[in-house]
């Protein structure tokens, strides 16, 4: 392998450039091709394992069109399990791109048929549906990069987007792609909490459409977890349903069945160790889970653990934006950014707009993820077509890339404040106003610090950069939960234990130096075509 | 996080170093990959799936290294168990592997019918 030297760059040049290479941006870049764009999308590391859904199995928000009341129901209970702050119009869309786009994966996905011999297209498991959708770009003739991390945009001084830059951390050297239009498909950020699967999920593009100018919205919304055998990453949820948890002196603990156990199962690991069993799963169940989740039981198997008769120690990782909603802002149909040529798909958006005030869960991310991909590929598509521009713009990264004076700054120290305040359940299960204030006041030290002096170099580059995204999405979710001056969904305020009627709509968060939080009063987006 | 690469197995294809999400391992001319930055792994066990040879085990703990005996393992009847239970290379077709994960919203709905634990 030819290693080139490290002032070497390798230039493209393409219509649509896609951020990312997990869900939405490989339905992003299959929908930019499908309508005659050239596109390069450029995954921080391989297209087909990179990202939370090659990891699990996401069974997508899913309803039959007729009869048409079965949608009108589910799109209003949605709106009143979100605390309607989501978009009853957007739903409607999502269903509907999500039932119609499924089915085209046939010929690359193997579909299973149910016991009724009915073709099952909602729930595909993740490494299989990510390693069909990069065959699907493949053929389409995408340019792959893999393991070609983004640091930076390119931007115009009109303002408008034109490409990015990035590391090829295997082939040596860095990478400059011009585009006509970017695509930012980069996923939320988990902090990196041990979350499965969530390790190449920084918040890089927040941090990158930031610093172009755009916002964010939802980033209070960064406080579901999910439960794991202790010591271990696998956060597969399905066989918890059937969970019963125990203090340390084997006590059972009064946990309701259902979504509501953060709050309660976090109490009891904030006093003490908290264990579980699967014993109440059904033997044909059991049976099965190998086949259903693969990975479920790998941990229990290698550690001599049989989670059906033993107790096992549990902990619980946060999911950040990732089961959290919170994401850049897209303010038309086709989800661009407030940044001309710039747009945002999947998990990298906000949710709120279908997933409202609540987890988005598996399903609702998911469609959510496939629609707002292909929407985004298709408009990013429109915007290059129309751009005249010959100016190839400046790269505007900064925190991390171009400090005012270059001292040494401690990333690990810095990421261990940033989980520290972001994931700990005293802070951001049990919020309050006074510790948000205080999270905000240290974070935002910590930032000027950063910002000011931080510069990756060699092997550090690529983690500087990514401190640098947690950090800022840590400083807007801080800003906006305290913003958030009541309890709404996810978001429980301890101090403010009710829901107010003044916080009736979605609140908008960006600034890097300064940080800034307003409420988006903006009508419905005008959806119809 | 990633413990081993068995050389007996390993056909150097180097397939584990082009999937890996975070970069962890690395091609070694003329020989297998090399376990390069394992303080990177995010154990999600995608090298072992992409693995058609079986030659790789990752321990479950992904905080800490776990450093385990290369005879055992190969004695444990593991490796390889996550590609089979996929289904996928020589097990596609093989109908104790079909891919049934369009049961998961039966089991959540079997869940909420489930009897309630003792004293609930």
């Amino acid at each position: 392998m030819s290693i080139a030297r490290s002032d070497d760059t390798l230039h493209l040049e393409a219509d649509v450039l896609i951020i990312g290479g997990g869900l939405a941006g490989t339905w992003a870049a299959a929908a930019a091709r499908r309508t005659g764009a050239s596109v390069i999308l450029a995954d921080k590391g391989y297209c087909g394992t990179s990202g939370v859904t090659a990891t699990a199995g996401p069974g997508h928000w899913w309803i039959p069109p007729d009869p048409p009341e079965l949608r009108e129901t589910a799109i209003r209970n949605r709106q009143k399990t979100g605390f309607g702050i989501n978009d009853p119009q957007w739903m409607s869309r999502v269903l509907q791109k999500t039932w119609e786009s499924l089915p085209t994966l046939s010929g690359h996905y193997d579909f299973s048929k149910d016991e009724t011999g009915a073709t099952r297209y909602r729930e595909l498991r993740g490494p299989e549906y990510l390693k069909a959708l990069r065959q699907i770009i493949d053929s389409l003739g995408v340019t792959v990069l893999d393991h070609c991390p983004a640091l930076e945009l390119l931007q115009r001084a009109d303002g408008t987007v034109s490409g990015a830059r990035g590391i090829r951390r295997q082939k040596g050297g860095d990478w400059q792609v011009k585009a006509g239009a970017v695509v930012l498909a980069t996923g939320g950020t988990a902090f990196l909490s041990h979350l499965l699967g969530s390790h190449t999920n920084t918040g890089d593009g927040y941090l990158m459409a930031a610093e172009a100018g755009a916002e964010l919205s939802g980033m209070e919304f960064t406080n579901y977890y999910t439960v794991a055998l202790a010591g271990t990453n696998m956060t597969r949820s399905m066989s918890y349903a059937f969970a019963t948890y125990y203090d340390e002196d084997g006590n059972r603990l009064p946990i309701p069945p259902g979504p509501d156990i953060i709050r309660p199962l976090a109490a009891a690991m904030l006093k003490g160790k908290v264990f579980c069993d699967l014993a109440r799963t059904p033997d044909d169940i059991r049976a099965k889970v190998p086949i259903i989740s693969p990975n479920f039981m790998l941990p229990f198997r290698r550690w001599g653990i049989n989670p059906y008769r033993d107790k096992f120690e549990v902990t619980m990782h946060g999911e950040g934006t990732v089961r959290g909603i919170g994401g850049l802002r897209v303010v038309s149909r086709d989800c661009s950014t407030s940044v001309p040529g710039l747009f945002a798909a999947g998990d990298a958006a906000t949710r709120e707009l279908v997933a409202g005030a609540i987890s988005g869960g598996g399903n609702v991310n998911s469609a959510w993820a496939v629609s707002s991909g292909q929407w985004a590929g298709e408009g990013a598509t429109r915007f290059a077509a129309r751009q005249r521009s010959r100016d190839d713009g400046q790269p505007i990264g900064q925190a991390g890339i171009r400090p005012a004076s270059h001292h040494a700054v401690d990333l690990k120290a810095t990421l261990s404040i940033i989980q520290n305040e972001m994931l700990s359940y005293d802070k951001n299960i049990f919020r309050t106003g006074d510790k948000l204030l205080r999270s905000g006041e240290l974070l935002g030290d910590v930032w000027s610090v950063f910002h000011a002096h931080a510069l990756g170099s060699g092997d550090t580059r690529l983690r500087t950069r990514e401190t640098a995204a947690m950090l800022a999405t840590a400083r807007w979710s801080a800003a906006s939960a305290l913003a958030r001056d009541e309890s709404r969904g996810m978001h429980q305020r301890d101090d403010r234990p009710e829901t107010d009627a003044r916080f009736d709509h979605r609140i908008v968060v960006g600034g890097l130096d300064k940080v800034w939080t307003a409420t988006d009063l903006a009508p419905p987006l005008e959806l119809a075509s | 996080m990633i413990e081993l690469i068995l050389e007996d197995r390993c056909a150097a294809c180097n397939k584990c170093v082009e999937v890996c999400p975070t970069n962890v391992l690395e091609i070694v001319p003329d020989g297998i990959p090399r376990i390069a930055h394992q303080g990177d792994c995010e154990t999600c066990f995608m090298c072992e799936l992409y693995c058609p040879h079986d030659a790789i085990y990752v321990g479950p703990d992904c905080e800490k290294p776990e450093p385990v005996d290369a005879q055992a393992i190969l004695a444990s009847g593991l490796l390889g168990e996550f590609r089979r239970n996929h289904g996928w290379d020589e097990w596609a077709g093989d109908p104790r592997y079909t891919n049934e994960h369009w049961q998961m919203e039966n089991v959540f709905l079997r869940a909420r019918g489930a009897p309630k634990p003792a004293g609930a």
